[in-house]
């Protein structure tokens, strides 16, 4: 856990006190709409289809059990009781009102958390892979330079006003769980032949209606240098990037314009003469940072204790071992994975009651810390083994034992038409009838890993391109149709998957689904072998003739 | 619209010259980028000061060679969403040294004050008269900084390097 200094701490509470300024402004009328609309997007806050919309950043994807009670709090107190994990280590909640907002900030900021820069066209939370600090095999924990981000990101002075939203992700293993290549800039922590830290920087990802895997610009940039080198990167985008449309001012439009080597040389000429500045980070400042995460002090603990020997004879506690348990790079210890994807529920949704009820299993058997990741479930980060069948039946009870993670029902998707205004189409729905569909185990367990994500439009919030299976909601005549793609993927190996055919009705969105299921375990070549390597291995030709072969 | 310099406010003495009006002998004026290019012998060599609005679109490396002699550089927010001047105005202070009067014209908003101030802009042509009053007031609000600009506030990160080093010092 990061600890907030004095000045950390002053800076959010100056933060709140201007809201609260902006705000009484706006509702006296001295700030026009238009005006303040920005404004409230720098404090996480959108009007939505019914209300406001509250977006509070989790950095980096840790919280504390603290926080997570205070989230409880603001969800219970400004909110219907509930509050919604989103793809990008946010939560939201739907049901503010304005003249509360304030408060909500107050009550946040009185335990670190702030909502700044959730929204608007200026750097957004940075993320980290939500297994930081506990993966086995990590270089080392990327969520100090994550913080390091966060600071340096925060009320830049330069950089609150770009063509459009920025966003950055890190990760420091070779399997990457923060989708860093769908990016405007992902950052991969390695080391240098002198063994020093660094960073391998890609720029240019993002999807939206125009997708892009990221394009590494830099394969080493020295972990002191990596602000100047990130303000070169900003200070080209800003002059830069295109500002006469939307749907072409992302850092992605500009880098594929330019080309990649174009963009590289402007980079590193503006670098070149602000490297060696006051960005340059010593190594007194990167400890100074470092030393404020505090971690656990672990016991020495077997891998194989009696409590889960005694455990394994109950297959319901076994299937839930198997699928939310992962390996802790501390013997004796484990990651498990909390699904917010129960059958027939609202993805990443969690109730107050819940994120209580979580907090406190964290205290106990986590050593108070929480992870949020990108795939909208949570983690307890730092469980001893020992303690697992006791966890896993507080969790059972509280409807966060679902053992889906990284199944076919553990989809991603975004809000969509039933908050969002941007939206063209349901998203929640269908990946309610689809948790339905496949809800039996031991068929999601035969079919193996497979991501299924949800956009309710092009905007594409519910990642849909990068999914193994991506469902996009579509208006047709007022009637709401869905494009299905397969093949995509947001790990390491990121690629966009390829549409299959023809926009479905919504009624027919789960049977294509099904049918494409079918097809891929009568195609595949053994029971390993993944959905998305099937795709790779075949294309989609076989697939849409299975598909459409009947409609 | 009020003009606010070295932080209240201020009379104007420049006045903006069309680019078919002659050139005054003397007085304080401000001529667009294309004028300022065309006549630059002439215009910076007259009795009065001279200032130029720089649009928002152009590189300021053009600048460079007429910087010690302009009395005003007037950057530009057609709205306050586009936030190019505030590179060009780190750019004209922290990388080419100019320390003429440094203004901020366009949709200039309460909001932006401090950021643009942090930029280097030390008068503000501000759009409403009770945000050129608050002025003072608004730029006091904040007493941390993340990012070092050539505004010379100290950032967290050295604040923080600087107590650890008063700490050790007086144990």
């Amino acid at each position: 856990m990061y600890a907030y200094d004095q000045l950390d701490r002053a800076l959010i509470n100056e933060r709140v006190d201007e809201f609260r300024d902006q705000v009484k402004r706006r509702l006296s009328g001295e700030l026009t709409e238009d005006e303040f609309k920005m404004l409230r997007l720098q404090n996480g806050v959108y009007l939505q289809l019914h209300a406001y919309m509250f977006r509070v950043a989790i950095p980096y994807g840790t919280l504390s059990s603290k926080q997570l009670r205070r989230l409880a709090h603001v969800a219970r107190r400004y909110d219907r009781g509930y509050g919604h994990f989103t793809t990008r280590q946010n939560i939201q909640f739907n049901w503010i009102k304005l003249a509360q907002l304030p408060d909500a900030l107050a009550d946040l900021a009185e335990v670190g958390i702030h909502a700044m820069q959730t929204s608007g066209n200026n750097t957004r939370n940075v993320t980290a892979d939500q297994w930081a600090g506990v993966a086995p095999g990590e270089i080392e924990d990327p969520r100090i330079w994550s913080e390091l981000l966060r600071q340096y990101t925060t009320l830049h002075p330069e950089f609150s006003f770009l063509p459009r939203k920025f966003k950055f992700a890190i990760t420091a293993s070779a399997h990457d769980r923060a989708a860093i290549k769908i990016h405007d800039i992902g950052l991969r922590l390695h080391k240098n032949a002198e063994g020093e830290t660094g960073f391998e920087v890609l720029v240019g990802g993002g999807l939206g209606r125009t997708p892009f895997i990221a394009k590494t610009i830099k394969s080493f940039v020295h972990g002191h240098d990596l602000l100047s080198y990130v303000e070169a990167i900003l200070r080209v985008y800003n002059q830069y990037g295109r500002r006469d449309n939307i749907y072409k001012a992302r850092i992605k439009i500009l880098v594929h314009e330019l080309g990649i080597e174009k963009f590289a040389q402007e980079v590193e000429q503006e670098w070149l003469q602000m490297r060696g500045s006051a960005l340059t980070l010593d190594d007194g400042m990167i400890e100074d940072v470092r030393s404020r995460f505090t971690y656990p002090a672990y016991e020495k603990l077997p891998h194989m204790p009696e409590e889960l020997k005694k455990a394994a004879h109950d297959s319901r506690f076994e299937a839930w071992r198997k699928n939310a348990v992962a390996l802790h790079k501390v013997q004796g210890y484990a990651i498990v994975t909390l699904s917010l994807k129960p059958v027939g529920g609202p993805p990443g949704d969690a109730t107050a009651d819940q994120m209580d009820a979580i907090a406190d299993l964290a205290d106990r058997y986590s050593f108070g810390e929480i992870r949020v990741g990108h795939e909208q479930n949570l983690a307890l980060p730092h469980v001893a083994r020992r303690d697992l069948p006791a966890l896993w039946k507080a969790l059972d009870k509280l409807g966060l034992a679902t053992p889906n993670v990284n199944l076919v029902s553990d989809i991603i998707a975004c809000p969509g038409l039933d908050y969002c205004s941007l939206a063209n189409a349901r998203s929640i729905p269908i990946a309610q009838e689809l948790t339905r569909r496949f809800a039996n185990h031991d068929t999601a367990s035969l079919i193996g890993r497979l991501h299924i994500n949800i956009s309710g439009c092009i905007n594409a919030c519910g990642h849909h391109h990068v999914g193994h299976i991506g469902i996009l909601g579509v208006e047709k005549n007022g009637e709401e149709f869905y494009q299905i793609t397969i093949g995509g993927r947001a790990d390491e190996n990121a690629e966009l998957g390829v549409l299959i055919g023809p926009a479905v009705p919504y009624a027919e969105v789960a049977d294509v689904v099904e049918d494409i299921v079918e097809a891929y375990l009568a195609l595949r070549a053994r029971p390993d072998e993944l959905f998305v390597e099937t795709v790779k291995r075949l294309g989609v030709e076989p697939f849409r003739e299975r598909v459409y072969a009947t409609r | 619209m009020p003009l606010v310099r070295n932080g209240k406010i201020a009379d104007d003495a420049f006045v903006t010259l069309t680019d078919e009006a002659d050139v005054p002998g003397d007085g304080a004026i401000i001529v667009s980028a294309a004028r300022l290019l065309e006549d630059a012998e002439r215009l910076l060599t007259r009795g009065g000061r001279t200032g130029v609005i720089w649009p928002n679109n152009r590189e300021v490396d053009d600048l460079v060679p007429y910087l010690d002699r302009l009395a005003v550089v007037a950057l530009v927010f057609p709205t306050f969403r586009d936030g190019r001047a505030y590179t060009q105005a780190r750019l004209l202070r922290e990388r080419y040294g100019y320390r003429g009067e440094l203004r901020a014209t366009g949709q200039v908003l309460r909001d932006q004050f401090l950021f643009m101030l942090r930029a280097g802009f030390d008068a503000f042509d501000v759009k409403k008269l009770a945000d050129a009053e608050a002025f003072a007031g608004t730029v006091t609000r904040y007493s941390v900084f993340y990012q070092p600009t050539g505004d010379g506030r100290l950032t967290a990160l050295h604040q923080r390097m600087l107590s650890r080093h008063s700490e050790r010092a007086s144990q």
